[in-house]
C-alpha cells in the first residue's frame, strides 16, 4: 500500500506542526516512561523533591522484592486466564458468527440481541454472580473467572467475526464444499485463512479486555487465583502507598500485552483477501 | 447411459418460483449449455444440480444415483465459478490441489495430476504464483484447472468466461471445447452469451422464466425454433419480425408485399401471422432470384459496417427490417435497390400463442 503524498513546504507553519507534535508527544510518553523509570528508582530518588528525573543507577530490587514475596505470581495468573478465556472465546465466537452468517440462525435480530449483551455495564452483574459463584463453589477458581470472561468476551468475537466472515466471497465457501470439503473443513481451511487478520485482531481485544480486568477478579477471587491489577491495588496502604511496587507490578502488567501486540500487529495490518475474485 | 438426469424439478425462494418443473437428461460425454436471460434460472438449476442450492422438489440423478438430497461433496461433480473463486493465501499449484487433498489423495498422484492439469491449460509455470499475481485469463485457467484435475462424473462451469474481456472470451471458448474433446467428459455449461452457447454446445437448453423453452442441437434450435422466444434468442443481429396475412400460397405484408409461404408452414389462408426472417437470408438481388426466394424493392435506411459484414437497416411491410449483408455489397443510406428474401428458411408464427407453426 502507498501512502498518499503529505506536502511539507519549509517555513513558519511547519515549524509550529512540529512544536504540537511534540508536546503532544510528551504528554502522552511521560507517564509511561515516569513509571518505569520509579520501577528502577531507590526509595530515596522516589519521594526526592525537587523530582528526580531519571534513576542515578538502574537497580532491580523492586522487582526482586515481588518475586521473592511471590506477588509477581499474579501476572502469571493474568496470563493464564486472559488466554485461556481468549482460546475459548474465539473458538466458540467463530463458530457462532459462521453460523449466524452462513446459515442465518437465529433470524435477523439474533445478532443485535447478542451485541446488546455487551452493553449491560459489569457491575450491573457482578453481584448476582457472586452470589451464584458462592453457591457453586467457583470463587477465587481459575475455571469460574475463566467461564466468567469468556461468556463476557463472546458477544464481541461475535459481533467482529460476524463482520469479517460477512466479507468472505461466498463462492470460495461453495467451491471447497464442490471440491469435497465438510462444512467444517471449510471453516478451517478457508473460512479461518480468509479471516486470519480480523481473527488475530478480534483475539488482541479479548486478550486485554481480560488482562485488564479488575472489578471480576476483585470481587470473584480471594488468595489463589488473585490478578496483577488486584495485586496492585494491595500498594495503596492506609499510612502510606508502596509506589515502587505499584510501578514494577505495573510494568510487569504491561510487557505482556505491549509483546501481544507487538507480535500480532504484522497480521492485523495485513490485507491478505486481494485476488480472491475479480480484481 | 445419461450421466445426469433431473425429473420435475421445482425451486421455490419464498413467494418466488425460479425453476418450474425441468425435465433434462444429459447424455454421456455431452457438452450441454443451458442459456437463457437472467432471471430464467438457468443458475439456479446448475446450482441445484452442485448441491449448492436444495430442491424444493422432482428429484437429481448424478451417474445413475439418486442426489437429490446429497451434498456436495458426495455428488462426484466439479465446478468452475463466475468469480473463479481461487483461494487467496494459496499458490496456484495448491489451489489446483485443493480438491485432491480434500478427497485424501496420496501426495504424488496430486503432483502428478496437478502436473497434468497445469499442462493442458499451459500454466506449468506459473504453479508457484499467488492468484493475485494472475491476469484475469490466467486465474480462469487455474479455476479450470482445479476442476478438471479431478475425475468427476459431472464438470459444471457457471458463466466462466464473463469476467473476462472479448478477445480473451474467445480464446477461452476454444480451449474449453478443445478440453471437452481430450477428456471426453460429460459437461453442463451456464451463459446467457448466445454465441457461447452456439459455438461451444452438443446441446443447447434454452430456458425463461424457469422452464426449458427448447431443447436441441445449436443449428436444429436456430433453423427450427418452436417458438417466438427461441427464434428471437438465437442468432445476431437478431431475427425479423414483420406482421402479415397469410393469403393461399402467399404472406401479405401490410405495405402489401406478397411473399411465398415458407413450404413447412401449416398457417391457414386468412389467418394474422408474424412472419420471422434471419437477418444472414437476406441478400442483395441478384442476377435472378432462386427459387422460394423473394425480390423485394427497398429503399435503404441505415448502414452500420462490422468489418467483413455490414449490417443494413430497411424498411419492409410497415417496420424496419435488419439484412446481414457482405461487407462489398454495402450500399449508401437512401439508396433504391433490390433483396431477395430466402423464405424456405423463414418461419410463420402464431402471434397469439406465440407458437412457430
Amino acid at each position: 500500500m502507498s501512502a498518499l503524498p503529505f506536502h511539507r513546504r519549509p517555513g513558519p507553519r511547519l515549524a509550529f506542526r512540529y512544536v504540537l507534535a511534540t508536546l503532544l508527544v510528551i504528554v502522552f510518553v511521560f507517564p509511561v516512561y515516569w513509571l518505569f523509570s520509579i520501577s528502577f528508582k531507590t526509595p530515596d530518588e522516589i519521594f526526592a523533591f525537587p523530582p528526580v528525573w531519571y534513576p542515578a543507577s538502574i537497580q532491580f530490587s523492586n522487582y526482586r522484592v515481588l518475586f521473592k514475596d511471590g506477588d509477581a505470581w499474579t501476572v502469571w495468573n493474568s496470563l493464564v486466564l486472559a488466554s485461556v478465556s481468549t482460546v475459548f472465546a474465539m473458538i466458540l465466537g467463530t463458530i457462532a458468527a459462521y453460523s449466524l452468517v452462513r446459515f442465518k440462525t437465529g433470524g435477523e435480530n439474533l445478532a443485535v440481541w447478542i451485541i446488546s449483551q455487551r452493553m449491560m455495564p459489569p457491575v450491573a452483574i457482578v453481584f448476582p454472580i457472586f452470589l451464584l459463584y458462592v453457591y457453586l463453589g467457583w470463587v477465587d477458581t481459575f475455571h469460574g473467572l475463566i467461564i466468567l470472561y469468556t461468556a463476557f468476551s463472546l458477544p464481541y468475537v461475535i459481533w467482529m467475526m460476524r463482520g469479517y466472515i460477512e466479507d468472505i466471497p461466498l463462492e470460495l465457501e461453495e467451491s471447497a464444499l464442490v471440491d469435497g470439503c465438510t462444512r467444517w473443513e471449510v471453516l478451517w481451511k478457508v473460512v479461518l485463512p480468509m479471516a486470519r487478520s480480523g481473527l488475530f485482531a478480534t483475539a488482541v481485544f479479548t486478550f486485554i479486555f481480560a488482562w485488564n480486568d479488575f472489578l471480576f477478579a476483585l470481587v470473584l477471587t480471594r488468595t489463589e487465583v488473585t490478578t496483577y491489577t488486584v495485586q496492585v491495588t494491595h500498594y495503596f496502604g492506609g499510612q502510606s502507598n508502596f509506589w515502587a511496587k505499584i510501578a514494577a507490578m505495573s510494568v510487569l502488567g504491561t510487557i505482556p500485552v505491549f509483546f501481544t501486540v507487538a507480535i500480532m500487529q504484522r497480521y492485523l495490518v495485513r490485507g491478505i483477501s486481494m485476488g480472491a475474485v475479480k480484481g | 447411459m445419461s450421466d445426469l438426469k433431473i425429473t420435475n424439478l421445482h425451486k421455490h425462494y419464498g413467494a418466488f418460483h425460479a425453476v418450474k418443473g425441468i425435465n433434462l437428461e444429459v447424455p454421456s460425454g455431452e457438452f450441454t449449455v443451458l442459456v437463457g436471460p437472467s432471471g430464467c434460472g438457468k443458475s439456479t438449476l446448475l446450482r441445484t444440480i452442485a448441491g449448492l442450492e436444495e430442491a424444493s422438489e422432482g428429484s437429481v440423478e448424478i451417474g445413475g444415483r439418486d442426489v437429490t438430497y446429497a451434498r456436495p461433496r458426495d455428488r462426484d461433480i466439479a465446478m468452475v465459478f463466475q468469480n473463479y473463486a481461487l483461494y487467496p493465501y494459496l499458490n496456484v499449484k495448491d489451489n489446483i490441489a485443493f480438491g485432491l487433498r480434500a478427497r485424501k489423495f496420496a501426495e504424488p498422484e496430486v503432483e502428478k495430476r496437478v502436473a497434468r492439469a497445469a499442462e493442458m491449460l499451459g500454466i506449468g509455470h506459473l504453479l508457484q504464483r499467488f492468484p493475485r499475481e494472475l491476469s484475469g485469463g490466467q486465474r480462469q485457467r487455474v479455476a479450470i484447472g482445479r476442476a478438471i484435475v479431478r475425475d468427476a462424473i459431472l464438470y459444471l462451469f457457471d458463466e466462466p468466461l464473463s469476467n473476462l474481456d472479448a478477445q480473451l472470451r474467445d480464446d477461452m471458448r476454444v480451449e474449453i471445447k478443445r478440453l471437452h474433446r481430450e477428456l471426453g467428459r460429460t459437461m453442463v455449461y451456464v451463459t446467457h452469451d448466445q454465441i457461447e452457447a452456439m459455438t461451444l454446445a452438443d446441446r443447447i437448453v434454452l430456458l425463461r422464466d424457469g422452464i426449458i423453452e427448447q431443447q436441441g442441437a445449436p443449428l436444429d434450435l436456430f433453423e427450427r425454433p418452436e417458438n417466438r422466444f427461441v427464434a428471437g434468442f438465437l442468432g445476431s443481429p437478431k431475427m425479423n419480425f414483420v406482421k402479415a396475412t397469410v393469403k393461399g400460397k402467399t404472406v401479405a405484408l401490410a405495405d402489401g408485399t406478397a411473399l411465398p409461404l415458407p413450404q413447412q408452414s401449416k398457417a391457414k389462408s386468412g389467418q394474422a401471422v408474424l412472419v420471422g426472417i434471419r437477418p444472414q437470408y437476406i441478400a442483395l438481388a441478384g442476377p435472378r432470384a432462386a427459387a422460394g426466394h423473394a425480390r423485394v424493392p427497398v429503399v435503404i435506411e441505415l448502414v452500420q459496417p462490422t468489418g467483413s459484414r455490414v449490417h443494413v437497416t430497411l424498411p419492409l411491410g410497415g417496420t424496419s427490417i435488419v439484412a446481414d449483408l457482405a461487407a462489398h455489397d454495402v450500399s449508401k443510406p437512401g439508396e433504391k435497390t433490390h433483396i431477395d428474401i430466402d423464405m424456405t428458411r423463414a418461419i410463420v408464427i402464431d402471434p397469439a400463442t406465440e407458437r412457430v407453426i
